[in-house]
């Protein structure tokens, strides 16, 4: 409890409240208790005053009752604790409490001190020094005193009564007291209201905090810690999702991404492993049952040769070498399986190729109640094609189709026709350099499939890599730093930084700079550098124009791929098939069209069915 | 009377040595076995052999090391290399080894036989080339060699590259005197493509055997020499210029030229 990091922030943070709203309570109160006095002061002063005036013409009269019953009258208000005028002797001459009348008090007494402190008693006093506080009983409430002396003035030793000489300077004093229990009460209010203000404050603060800090620290690390525990008890391909915006949501996806990876990595290793002792057992498997064939081979063939003369026997004996054969054929497959083959090319009708794949796939078809319906076009010219690899194209994407499809099957659809296209936005770049001759292929970043050209790129500040689209005028590219959109990009060689910039040249389209890469044998790219910029020439497959080009539609009525997997689904090992799947398949397909100098493209809708387009060139002698 | 003819053969496998033994007994041929490599080389230090068929995967000494040994060891007994293992990899590295046939298992009486043949009659020209050099005849010509630019894989096949990148392939001299007269030939067709230790041509000689050629390169045949559909004795007459086979794209010329000797070389 004590280590949680809300109990920290919260301790904290309450901590910091205490002090701060103690300091302030504490100038906050001796501010008013300060200003509440003064104001006392003044007030108190003020109706010492008063009195003194609306005594005096009684007292020059000798108008003793009338003093009396003035001073009477006064005392009787609320916050007036008592008046009273004592004579220079110290005997109380009037007072608001009548009882006191006539007592004497000791120069020692709280009223006459300030003045008596001294051997010779003060006769002038400041405003300051009149006044004073004290408690009658230490438990009694404050109380606040001012005395006001009263002055021997011309008119008192003129009077007809004579009682004051004319020597004497001072004659007595006034002494005012006023109860200060409504002001502590205040005051006192006003520290309780601080102490709950505080505590509110705390109680709110803490409780903000807590939510707080559940909702956005407490809540993703347990989420994040889970996922490590996770990770640590094996289940290395888990992801958090999406938690939030902040750092610790940053960490999630950093720890999505790394798990991702790391699967991947994991199953890619799982795959190359798995066609690795694939390739082995094929390799063990052709060498073990090639000797007992010869075995076989031989002496049968040997028979053969002496059975020459016996027809019945010659006919059997003819199977067997026959069969043995084919078995050394077989067994040549797989051993060409364990390796990569390479492909016989031949002039083919691709008509033939679609047709004898359909037969191979027709009885699995009619099992999962598959309709599989072909409209091929019945004059399209010869193609150089591998008849077999092509074959294996087409029965793995009736397969494919076939293993998509929902539930009560579906049908397949697979049309060709002869059809006619430009370079721009369909040739595909399949080597690329700078001017040094460095490779500016990348392998790994694939755009739709497709190996795409590397470029060092720096905007502003910003530098990194850039991959471009390696289907001319396609500019499917991919961004490796944030650039603004219309921003001009100065992009070089990832290798040896030459600049692919040329400074002879401007986007005839937006004047910006243009860029542009060697395609060896083929003359040069050139594209517009700005983000956005759609620009790109290509002089030398401009000039040759639109090549012929069979297109191979497959179309199935099936559940359709997703449009995260759809750009993955070219890709070596990708599958949605678990470990069932050897994740070859489509990457085989796209080797295999690649290697016929054509493109495979996908089009999906979930739910809909996909479409699969191959591009086949018609004239292949001149297939880059 | 011929003198009798003595082969040895070596693989890990009796079901093998059996056949063969049965086979070389249509043709009166004497056949030693041995069960593994050391064994072999025991009766070869005993014995004069014509002739050495060995397998290549053995317990101790492999096939490979067999040839080298051989050849450390001065031994100029013709050997033809025989696998279950049958790669195209492996043909080609047998032939640059120095094997004169690489025969891939499982092997049909015929194929065992045309093999056999060549390489004794090969073992016959070189003992023929032996003497003449040993009494300083210097006036026979046993066979015509392949022009120094060439390149060839063993013995049978040459390869020379021609200056716009394609490749022309034929069949040496040698093989062809290792052969009976021709009576057939079968020729691939252009835009074939032909794999580097594979069969490329077949020679059906009057002795009833038919002869295979391996490709010396891999790649898609450019064009066919059709004037020696016409004339097969064109091959023979000529085996180096007008008797040439295809011309090749070659597929993967850098990687596979290393398997090829120079025809300057002297060694066969």
């Amino acid at each position: 409890m004590l280590k949680k990091i809300s109990f920290k922030i919260i301790f904290s943070a309450t901590i910091a409240t205490i002090v701060i709203i103690s300091t302030f309570a504490f100038f906050n109160v001796r501010f008013l208790e300060r200003t509440l006095v003064s104001e006392i002061k003044r007030h108190a002063a003020q109706q010492s005053e008063t009195i003194k005036s609306s005594v005096r013409s009684a007292m020059l009269a000798n108008n003793r009752d009338d003093i009396g019953e003035i001073i009477k009258a006064i005392g009787k208000q609320k916050c007036i604790q008592g008046v009273r005028i004592l004579n220079k002797e110290g005997e109380i001459n009037y007072s608001s409490d009548p009882s006191k009348i006539g007592e004497m008090l000791d120069k020692k007494a709280e009223a006459c001190y300030t003045c008596h402190a001294t051997g010779v008693p003060l006769e002038k006093l400041d405003m300051k020094d009149r006044t004073r506080i004290f408690r009658i009983h230490p438990d009694s409430a404050r109380t606040f005193g001012v005395i006001n002396p009263i002055y021997n003035e011309p008119s008192c030793w003129t009077s007809d009564c004579h009682i004051h000489p004319e020597e004497q300077k001072v004659l007595g004093v006034l002494d005012l007291t006023v109860c200060l229990k409504t002001m502590d009460n205040e005051l006192n209010s006003a520290r309780i209201d601080m102490v709950v203000f505080a505590l509110i404050a705390i109680i709110l603060l803490g409780v903000l905090l807590w939510f707080v800090v559940r909702l956005w620290v407490d809540k993703p690390v347990k989420k994040l810690v889970r996922a490590t525990k996770e990770v640590a008890s094996g289940n290395l391909s888990y992801t958090i999702g999406h938690l939030n915006d902040d750092e610790l949501g940053a960490l999630a996806r950093s720890f999505d991404n790394m798990t991702r990876k790391t699967a991947e990595a994991r199953q890619q290793l799982f795959q190359s492993d798995k066609m690795a002792s694939l390739g082995r057992l094929a390799a063990g498997v052709a060498h073990e049952i090639n000797n007992p064939l010869t075995g076989i081979l031989t002496y049968s063939s040997f028979l053969l040769k002496r059975a020459k003369n016996q027809p019945e026997l010659k006919n059997d004996l003819e199977v067997i070498v026959h069969e043995t054969k084919r078995s050394r054929e077989i067994v040549k497959g797989l051993l060409d399986f364990a390796r990569q083959s390479v492909p016989k090319k031949n002039k083919a009708n691709i008509r033939h190729v679609i047709e004898r794949a359909a037969t191979v796939v027709e009885h699995q078809l009619n099992i999962s109640k598959v309709k599989l319906e072909t409209e091929l076009a019945p004059n399209l010219p010869q193609v150089l094609i591998d008849a077999n690899q092509m074959q294996q194209v087409f029965t793995n994407l009736i397969v494919n189709a076939s293993h998509a499809m929902c539930e009560n099957g579906g049908s397949i659809r697979i049309s060709t026709k002869l059809i006619s296209l430009k370079p721009y936005g369909n040739a595909q770049v399949k080597q690329a350099l700078c001017p040094k001759g460095h490779n500016l292929m990348d392998q790994d970043v694939k755009i739709n499939g497709m190996p795409s050209i590397k470029l060092r790129a720096k905007s502003g500040n910003n530098e990194g890599f850039i991959n471009l689209d390696p289907v001319y005028g396609k500019n499917r590219h991919k961004y490796g730093i944030l650039i603004d959109d219309k921003a001009e990009v100065e992009l070089s060689c990832p290798k040896c930084q030459t600049s692919l910039i040329d400074p002879k040249k401007r986007c005839p389209q937006c004047g910006a700079p243009i860029y542009f890469i060697e395609i060896p044998g083929k003359g040069r790219i050139e594209g517009c550098v700005t983000k956005g910029g759609e620009w790109q020439h290509w002089k030398i497959r401009e000039e040759e124009g639109a090549k012929e080009y069979i297109e191979i539609k497959t179309a199935d009525t099936g559940c359709g791929i997703p449009p995260e997997n759809l750009s993955k689904i070219f890709e070596p090992f990708f599958t949605t098939k678990g470990q069932k799947g050897t994740g070859l398949g489509l990457s085989v397909i796209w080797g295999i069209i690649d290697n016929h100098g054509g493109t495979i493209h996908v089009e999906s809708e979930v739910n809909i069915g996909t479409i699969f387009t191959i591009h086949l060139p018609v004239d292949d002698t001149k297939n880059e | 009377m011929k003198e009798a003819i003595h082969i040895l053969v070596i693989d890990d496998e009796q079901v093998i040595l059996d056949s063969i033994v049965k086979l070389c007994s249509l043709e009166d041929w004497q056949v030693d076995t041995a069960i593994d490599a050391e064994s072999g080389l025991e009766k070869l230090s005993n014995k004069t052999y014509q002739l050495i068929i060995s397998d290549i995967m053995m317990p101790g000494m492999d096939g490979f090391e067999l040839l080298e040994h051989l050849q450390e060891k001065e031994i100029f007994v013709p050997v033809i290399i025989t696998t279950g293992f049958s790669t195209v990899e492996n043909a080609v590295k047998a032939l640059y080894t120095g094997a004169v046939d690489f025969l891939p298992k499982p092997f049909t009486v015929e194929e065992l036989l045309s093999s056999v043949s060549r390489a004794l009659q090969y073992s016959h020209i070189r003992h023929q080339q032996e003497q003449a050099e040993l009494s300083n005849d210097t006036e026979t010509l046993l066979y015509i060699p392949c022009p120094a630019k060439y390149r060839r894989l063993g013995y049978g096949g040459w390869a020379f590259l021609e200056d716009d990148g394609s490749v022309k392939i034929g069949v040496t001299d040698l093989f062809l005197r290792t052969i009976n007269s021709i009576i057939n030939i079968e020729l691939f067709s252009v835009d074939h493509e032909i794999v580097q230790g594979n069969s490329c041509f077949q020679i059906e000689t009057d002795d009833e055997l038919t002869h295979s050629l391996l490709a010396p390169l891999s790649g898609r045949i450019l064009r066919v020499n059709e004037k020696i559909h016409d004339d097969m004795t064109l091959i023979e007459k000529d085996p180096y210029f007008n008797g040439w086979l295809y011309t090749i794209v070659p597929a993967n010329l850098e990687f596979e030229l290393k398997y090829l000797i120079p025809c300057s070389s002297e060694n066969l």
